[in-house]
């Protein structure tokens, strides 16, 4: 039984990993309709930032401020005008295409301007240790998670309770109404491009401990991320932490029980049944189909 | 549009046919195939790295018999159809020898490419199939699997006196190959593999595998995963409180899974055919040399790809001319000593399969370093 | 206005035949992966471009059609006979795995496909009695054909380039048709299209059986091509690869393939001399392309033509202004 749950801790601990990816890019989906294929890179990018900035002897906490400061300006405000603003109209296509591309330069960019080896990150939690009734935690996996719930938790209700966040919201819902209700429409889909940028500085923070800062990181986070955000719903914030914990669990309980080839597989099967019988996701409400 | 891409093709295309026509009395052509994106990118630039170095030395000591040499870099994308397309070229461009891939996939496409062709392939990888097709113009810069597993068996089987073992591997041909490797090595001096554990490549969590080990309760554990993979795989072992001994080969107490797992590595036993820790003063130049020009340490793709660069100058030495049937004859039987050939950094003779034999190191982690506890011979030294 | 592209399809033609027997080894063999992925774009095309679905899948049929050449060939059967195979084999399975199109929209759909995709790659990987998993099948022969090897780089080429013409004249055949105005009505409004009485459900299944059999074919002919095949080249990354190579080309225009493989082939050679740097350059290249053209490369003569309508409107606007205003 204590190995059940060793498994479930700890994939916790992974899933909320996946959940920080995820939330950012389920925000974008909602305020702008933007598909970012780059959103594990937009993990990766901030994550060397922070080492660049290390290396010149910056402390981590300024290193981490310094390195939202420079998401948002690009993350968050040159990929806005850059790249979303101009294609967002042409539909899905180029979009998703930009930014694959976009995806492409940056994990090759880091690889040839950086390294392509992978690095040590610094974590924010000290070595520990618990036992808990024969389950063993570090304090890295406890502190990812209660900071990947307050991170959602805070988002959400920045975005219910706040004017601003209702005027984000009301932006995702109905661009034309929200114009014509006085909205700064423009700048509400920057704030969330930037929210985005922050969280990802964030996930790399938590992650990168973990997954060791390499130009490739972006790649199996960004897939994984996908899928929790599909699983936990594509319009819901608080769906993305439950479909990255689905997946994390699920994957853990899969190798240890099934078969650890095939993983991969149990968190896809997850996936494919709930795009079958509830594609809004597990926590979304349903979109109705424009004629 | 098509027009225009079309003219620049062939345009293209006619500037390559000219090109290697004109530099061809000039130099020594070696076409360089590395992974230098996808899933062997890390592999792949180390071992480029450590053939230019070697190439920039022979270059400025004076070239091999007066000529220097040109070292084409290309990337495989770790592809093997790309592959395929680039030893084509390098066939094209009438180069020497070709250094690399390292991954077995496309050298299995690349040997097969320049054994066509007739050129010495000298490869990065260490899957045992690569020595088994019958090419003469294929040769290791490595060990094969199959030589290194047997002396790990030897030694759970007398210093650690295992009657039986937990594997975990990487789903990839490097971790299978190791694995079947492995087991068999095992069989043979009579230890039972009690768990096969299967992990993936790029694998974060490794709280499932651990378990598994832990379950199966066997004497000790052989593990068998790419760098990054290694250091998480210690660092949860540790969190689990594994306390049997965790026995692995180089990428298992490389100095690159020793920064990655900091003090989880302590205690892990592995053998390692190449590393730059090793008590050896031409090592620890080598490691200095490295450093300074590229400013990381490299893993052991990086020692290989330096070494072979020095194999092939040696065969072409002994070859006299710049004939390639007669450097890969050469090549067959060589043995060099770290004496008279300092490139190559310990003794090596080359089979006629093409596979190595040198000495080995059985290492130890110990406060964050590697430490030598043993030193295995060549087996032709014995 | 129909004499252009056919115009341009022949010079084409002609020079693919003709420049190749002077290209050494590598260049054949590029043009030959190029014309090989043409044949897959143009089925991820039709489902994408002219039907309008989303499939980031298309890999996977190009597994499924390359292991099954392999493993049959392996087993001692002939490559024409594991050429219909594959070819069946991908239509069934492409139009069972069309079913997640009909209940979902858009980017649903998108990772739907996706899941597939990697769901097949990991049979691919850990079947090893079937598919050799990571080590791959090794030694796959050239086809014979009535009696002539085809062995040889410059022979397969030719065998490769008559077959991409001899698909793309079926797919070109199908467009036109009623089937064709069929696909494309399924894109632009499904809904209104259903009300028409298109029978949406099996256009739609069509679509993705279709594009699957020509991604098979391609499988086939790269197997044979490179003469080894492991999962590695048809798990999402390639199809992801595909995609971007149709929509760069074009997506719903017939040449888009024809241009966007060779972006996705041709170009990273292009751009070997950047070294180290070449694939930044590449990814920073389709986010340019794409800035600049959302449609794709071949919607350039489109925009010309609607900037110059653009320019007679408002020069006849202003001419209509200006007798207006002398009149008042």
């Amino acid at each position: 039984m204590t190995d059940f749950f060793q498994l479930v801790f700890s994939g916790m601990a992974t899933g909320s990993i996946y959940a920080l990816a995820a939330l950012g890019f389920t925000l974008l989906w909602q305020a702008s309709g933007t598909i970012n294929f780059a959103q594990g890179e937009f993990v990766m990018l901030p994550a060397f930032v922070m080492l660049a900035f290390a290396t010149f002897g910056a402390p981590m906490p300024v290193a981490f401020a310094l390195t939202c400061v420079v998401a948002v300006a690009i993350l968050g405000w040159a990929f806005k005008r850059g790249i979303a603003d101009p294609l967002l109209r042409f539909g899905l296509m180029p979009i998703v295409v930009a930014t694959i591309g976009l995806a492409i330069a940056a994990r090759n960019g880091i690889r040839a301007g950086y390294s392509a080896e992978a690095h040590p990150f610094p974590s924010l939690f000290a070595d520990k240790l618990f036992n808990i009734a024969g389950v063993t935690i570090t304090l890295a996996d406890v502190g990812t998670l209660v900071f990947a719930l307050l991170l959602v938790v805070g988002t959400q209700a920045f975005l219910a309770r706040t004017v601003t966040g209702r005027a984000m919201q009301a932006v995702a819902q109905n661009t034309e109404s929200a114009t014509v209700l006085g909205i700064n429409v423009p700048r509400m889909i920057f704030y969330t491009f930037a929210i985005n940028a922050v969280l990802a500085c964030a996930a790399a923070l938590l992650v990168t401990p973990t997954y060791l800062a390499k130009f490739d990181m972006g790649e199996s986070l960004g897939t994984k991320a996908f899928f929790a955000a599909i699983i936990g719903g594509f319009n819901n914030s608080r769906g993305a932490l439950l479909g990255g914990i689905i997946v994390g669990v699920s994957e853990n309980l899969a190798a240890a029980y099934i078969s650890p080839a095939y993983k991969d597989a149990v968190a896809l099967v997850i996936f494919m049944v709930v795009i079958l019988f509830k594609p809004q996701g597990l926590l979304g409400k349903k979109v109705e189909r424009k004629v | 549009m098509n027009l225009f891409r079309r003219t620049f093709v062939t345009t293209a295309c006619a500037l390559a046919l000219a090109g290697p026509g004109l530099a061809q009395a000039q130099a020594i052509k070696i076409a360089g195939l590395y992974e230098l994106s996808g899933a062997g990118a890390t592999s792949g630039t180390n071992f480029k790295d450590g053939v230019a170095l070697a190439v920039k030395e022979i270059n400025a000591a004076g070239g091999i018999m007066g000529k220097q040499i040109e070292h084409s870099i290309s990337d495989t994308q770790s592809n093997p159809g790309v592959a395929k397309g680039l030893t084509t070229k390098a066939v094209d461009d009438n180069v020497i020898a070709i250094m690399g891939p390292v991954f077995s996939g496309s050298i299995m496409v690349s040997m097969a490419e320049s054994r066509r062709a007739e050129v010495p392939n000298i490869v990065g990888g260490e899957a045992a199939a690569i020595t088994k097709q019958g090419n003469p113009y294929v040769f290791r810069t490595s060990f094969t699997q199959e030589t290194a597993m047997p002396k790990v068996a030897r030694y759970l089987a007398n210093n650690l006196k295992a009657k039986n073992v937990a594997v975990i591997f990487v789903n990839n041909d490097f971790g299978k190959g190791g694995r079947d490797a492995i087991t068999k090595a095992l069989t043979d001096v009579g230890i039972k593999v009690i768990a096969d554990i299967s992990t993936e490549s790029g694998q974060i969590d490794f709280s499932a595998p651990v378990l598994k080990a832990k379950g199966a309760n066997a004497d000790a554990l052989f593990a068998y995963t790419n760098e990054e993979e290694s250091a998480r795989l210690l660092r949860e072992l540790r969190k689990q409180g594994y306390n049997k001994p965790v026995v692995g080969e180089t990428t298992l107490t490389g100095q690159k899974v020793i920064e990655l797992a900091g003090d989880s590595a302590n205690g892990a036993v592995g053998h390692v055919g190449l590393t730059v820790d090793a008590p050896n003063p031409l090592m620890l130049k080598f490691k200095a040399k490295f450093y300074q020009e590229y400013k990381y340490f490299c893993d052991h793709n990086g020692i290989k790809g330096y070494t072979g660069v020095y194999m092939l100058k040696a065969a072409i030495e002994k070859a006299g001319k710049l004939d390639r049937k007669a450097i890969a004859t050469a090549l067959h039987g060589l043995k060099l000593t770290a004496a008279k050939t300092p490139g190559v950094i310990l003794d090596v003779a080359i089979d006629d399969k093409g596979d190595l034999d040198r000495e080995s190191y059985l290492v130890e982690v110990k406060g964050g370093k590697q430490e030598v506890k043993e030193v295995l011979p060549a087996l032709g030294q014995k | 206005m129909k004499k252009t592209p056919l115009l341009i399809a022949a010079l084409v033609l002609l020079l693919l035949l003709a420049v190749p027997p002077f290209l050494k080894n590598y260049g054949i063999y590029l043009f030959s992966y190029w014309l090989v992925f043409v044949i897959a774009t143009m089925g991820l095309n039709l489902t994408i471009g002219y039907a309008g679905q989303k499939s980031l899948r298309h890999a996977a049929f190009f597994g499924i059609g390359a292991y099954t050449v392999a493993i049959l060939m392996k087993a001692g059967f002939s490559f024409w006979f594991g050429l219909p195979v594959a070819m069946l084999g991908c239509f069934v399975i492409g139009l069972a795995l069309g079913a997640p199109a009909l209940r979902v929209q858009t980017i649903y759909l998108a990772f739907a496909t996706l899941g597939f995709n990697t769901a097949v790659w990991l049979v691919m990987r850990n079947e090893e009695w079937l598919t050799g998993g990571t080590f791959g099948i090794n030694n796959i022969a050239r086809p014979g054909l009535l009696g002539l090897s085809l062995n040889a780089a410059l022979p397969y080429y030719y065998f490769v380039l008559a077959m991409t013409v001899l698909l793309g004249a079926l797919l070109w055949k199908l467009l036109s048709s009623p089937w064709g105005k069929a696909f494309r009505a399924l894109r632009d409004n499904p809904i209104r299209a259903e009300s028409l009485g298109v029978n949406i459900q099996a256009y739609t299944l069509l679509s993705f059986a279709i594009g699957a059999v020509y991604a098979g074919i391609a499988g086939a002919l790269f197997a044979s091509l490179v003469e080894f095949i492991e999962p590695a080249p048809f798990a999402v990354g390639t199809s992801i690869m595909m995609y971007l190579m149709v929509v760069v080309g074009g997506a719903g225009y017939f040449f888009g393939p024809l241009l966007g493989s060779a972006v996705g082939v041709l170009l990273p050679e292009w751009l070997r001399f950047a070294q180290g740097w070449y694939l930044f350059a590449f990814g920073t290249a389709v986010v340019m392309l794409m800035l600049w053209l959302p449609d794709g490369l071949l919607s350039i003569p489109d925009r010309l033509k609607a900037r110059r309508h653009a320019r007679e409107a408002s020069a006849a606007r202003t001419a209509a202004a200006s007798k207006v205003g002398a009149q008042t």
